[in-house]
């Protein structure tokens, strides 16, 4: 037997487009008054910002510059290389994707194996050396533009990190030298502007170092911005460590696993899982930072939109250089903070 | 003939416990503990919350330190030497409260990293045993699950699959089912059953007594930091004669 039930939809206007409308925007007279006046604000804004970028900006001094912005200073006749090194990033970046995508467990070492021998490969092709006939050095001092930036922004996270990771299991140590070392190292850094850093970086390193070395100043840069932001990603890890309970060091060493496999096999992988928005927070915010470089003399993208705007022909054209700039970092960002949400999605899986 | 005799019961006795004695800071937690499990034997230590019966096997397998006394398990002596401790750890399998599964691996994983890592098994060896395990603790299906998407009585499971992967020689078990709902105490007290029949030598924390009845070889009152009293179970409940015993054995009995 069978019994009929009547199913009753719910009155138009309370679901769909309409219903969420009513329900959202115009609520009560406050709620419309209010969704009325933003409306309306917001298209003031809107067109006069397209107004501006499509009729009134003179974007002549961003697509006449553009080699400037992107490469500084770089030889044109070597820029090759450079696309070289783009496209092998482009190569890499689509083949990690599409390993970690597919979960094809086996080939995720050989990739991450790939991705160091290109880092390195990037870095001898970039500078090349003196007596190679294809690859002749290009001084690094004269990198600049967003290639500067890229390149501060990217060997400052990949050198901070296992260096923060680092610094932040020796300030846990049981040892007290090293406990020691590590908390005067990190607090000592946390509490000094990166300007400063950068400025003693420029100024000290010449003094420790023997006379027959010379770093070039964008090598020091990119030093002080690791030595910086290392201090910060330590802490983080720290963070994380701490948040992983007694029993798992517990299970683990029950099982037989002696401490530094505790640490690598159950802790780590724990600790910075749940760090990841924390540290790529400090990635990001070490990328924007790399634009403070301009201060010991080096020109990064804001430098070289700064020296552009200088030019007799493009004065008045602060505006759309800057916008330019702005756009930049806003698409690098946020392919960084999109490229840590799909990671901490990839790790997630079971979490407790 | 005396030498002869003394060295055969050496291989036998699986753990030897003399005059144990361990302080957290001022407070004294162990005071000289002596106590002897022979191969197969299967001991319930129970007693009162903070008695030491806990601290007593973690300091057996050195995740805590005792500091007077001799402990020995299967022949090789608990010192400070690393090399030591990471042996006997080889011979005892834990199994813990709380689990302390490793919440990033799936199940096979948590069974299969101590082989791999420690006993340097291949990975396919390491998952043919860790399947078979997980068969026999009654869990082949949750396999490629992860701990948080199990229930507390298969996380239990997984942890007893995952401590005798490295088969060790003696299982401790911390209060296993404390921290289960009622109704998952018993899939694994059934596991645990089949191992002592099995022959394991077993320490058992806990305060299931149908347990003691059925399996164990001793049970034992622990109180204050060290043995008060101990018999075989068919004796331990009618012929118990100091007060604390009986006064422990009518609270957990009546609720």
């Amino acid at each position: 037997m069978t019994v009929d039930v009547e199913v009753m939809k719910p009155p138009r206007t309370e679901v769909g487009a309409l219903g969420w409308l009513r329900k959202n925007l115009f609520g009560t007279w406050y709620d419309a008054l209010l969704t009325v006046g933003s409306v309306a604000f917001i298209c003031v804004v809107l067109y006069g910002v397209f107004n501006w970028a499509l009729n009134t900006a003179k974007w002549g001094v961003v697509t006449t510059n553009i080699k400037v912005f992107m490469v500084g200073r770089y030889p044109y006749s070597e820029v090759w290389r450079i696309w070289t090194s783009v496209g092998l990033f482009l190569v890499m970046a689509l083949v990690s994707l599409v390993v970690w995508k597919r979960n094809v467990t086996k080939a995720r070492r050989g990739v991450t194996i790939a991705w160091v021998i290109v880092l390195l490969l990037t870095i001898v092709l970039l500078k090349g050396f003196g007596d190679l006939p294809l690859i002749p050095s290009v001084p690094i001092n004269i990198w600049s533009g967003l290639m500067l930036t890229l390149a501060l922004g990217i060997v400052g996270i990949v050198a901070s990190f296992p260096m923060g990771v680092l610094l932040a299991l020796g300030r846990r140590s049981s040892l007290p030298v090293i406990k020691v070392f590590c908390t005067t190292y990190i607090e000592g850094i946390r509490g000094v502007p990166l300007i400063s850093v950068l400025f003693m970086s420029m100024l000290m390193i010449p003094l420790f170092l023997p006379p027959s070395i010379r770093l070039d100043n964008v090598l020091r840069a990119m030093v002080a911005m690791t030595l910086f932001s290392a201090a910060y990603v330590a802490e983080n890890v720290r963070g994380g460590l701490q948040a992983i309970p007694e029993g798992q060091y517990e299970a683990g060493r029950a099982v037989g696993l002696n401490e530094g496999l505790v640490m690598v096999l159950i802790v780590l992988p724990q600790a910075l899982r749940a760090m990841i928005p924390a540290i790529v927070g400090q990635f990001i915010s070490l990328y924007k930072d790399t634009s403070l470089v301009v201060i010991v003399g080096l020109l990064d993208i804001l430098g070289v939109a700064k020296a552009v705007t200088g030019q007799r022909e493009w004065i008045g054209t602060q505006k759309e250089v800057f916008a330019f700039a702005g756009v930049i970092f806003f698409v690098t960002c946020s392919a960084l903070s999109y490229a840590s949400r799909r990671l901490e999605k990839q790790l997630g899986v079971g979490e407790r | 003939m005396e030498n002869e005799r003394s060295e055969a019961s050496e291989t036998r006795e699986m753990i030897i416990c003399r005059d144990v004695h361990k302080w957290f800071g001022d407070f004294h937690v162990l005071r000289g503990v002596n106590l002897t499990l022979t191969k197969g034997e299967v001991v319930v230590i129970c007693g009162p919350s903070g008695s030491g019966k806990s601290t007593l096997i973690r300091t057996i397998n050195r995740l805590e330190e005792h500091q007077k006394g001799d402990i020995i398990v299967d022949g090789i002596e608990l010192t400070h030497d690393i090399r030591n401790v990471h042996a006997i750890r080889k011979e005892i399998g834990m199994v813990f409260q709380h689990f302390n599964l490793f919440p990033h691996l799936t199940a096979l994983q948590n069974v299969t990293l101590a082989p791999v890592y420690v006993r340097r098994w291949s990975k396919d060896k390491a998952e043919e045993v860790a399947r078979q395990l997980l068969q026999r603790v009654g869990i082949p299906e949750q396999a490629d699950k992860f701990p948080g998407q199990l229930s507390g009585g298969q996380q239990q499971r997984v942890a007893i699959a995952r401590a005798l992967a490295m088969q060790p020689k003696i299982m401790f078990f911390d209060e296993p089912t404390s921290a289960l709902d009622p109704e998952m105490i018993k899939e694994v007290l059934d596991v645990m059953i089949e191992l002592a029949k099995g022959g394991m030598t077993m320490i058992v924390v806990t305060h299931e007594m149908g347990f003691a009845r059925e399996v164990s070889n001793r049970i034992i009152f622990f109180d204050e930091g060290d043995i008060v009293e101990e018999a075989p179970p068919d004796r331990f409940f009618t012929e118990c004669k100091e007060p604390r015993t009986m006064l422990f054995l009518s609270q957990i009995l009546t609720t």
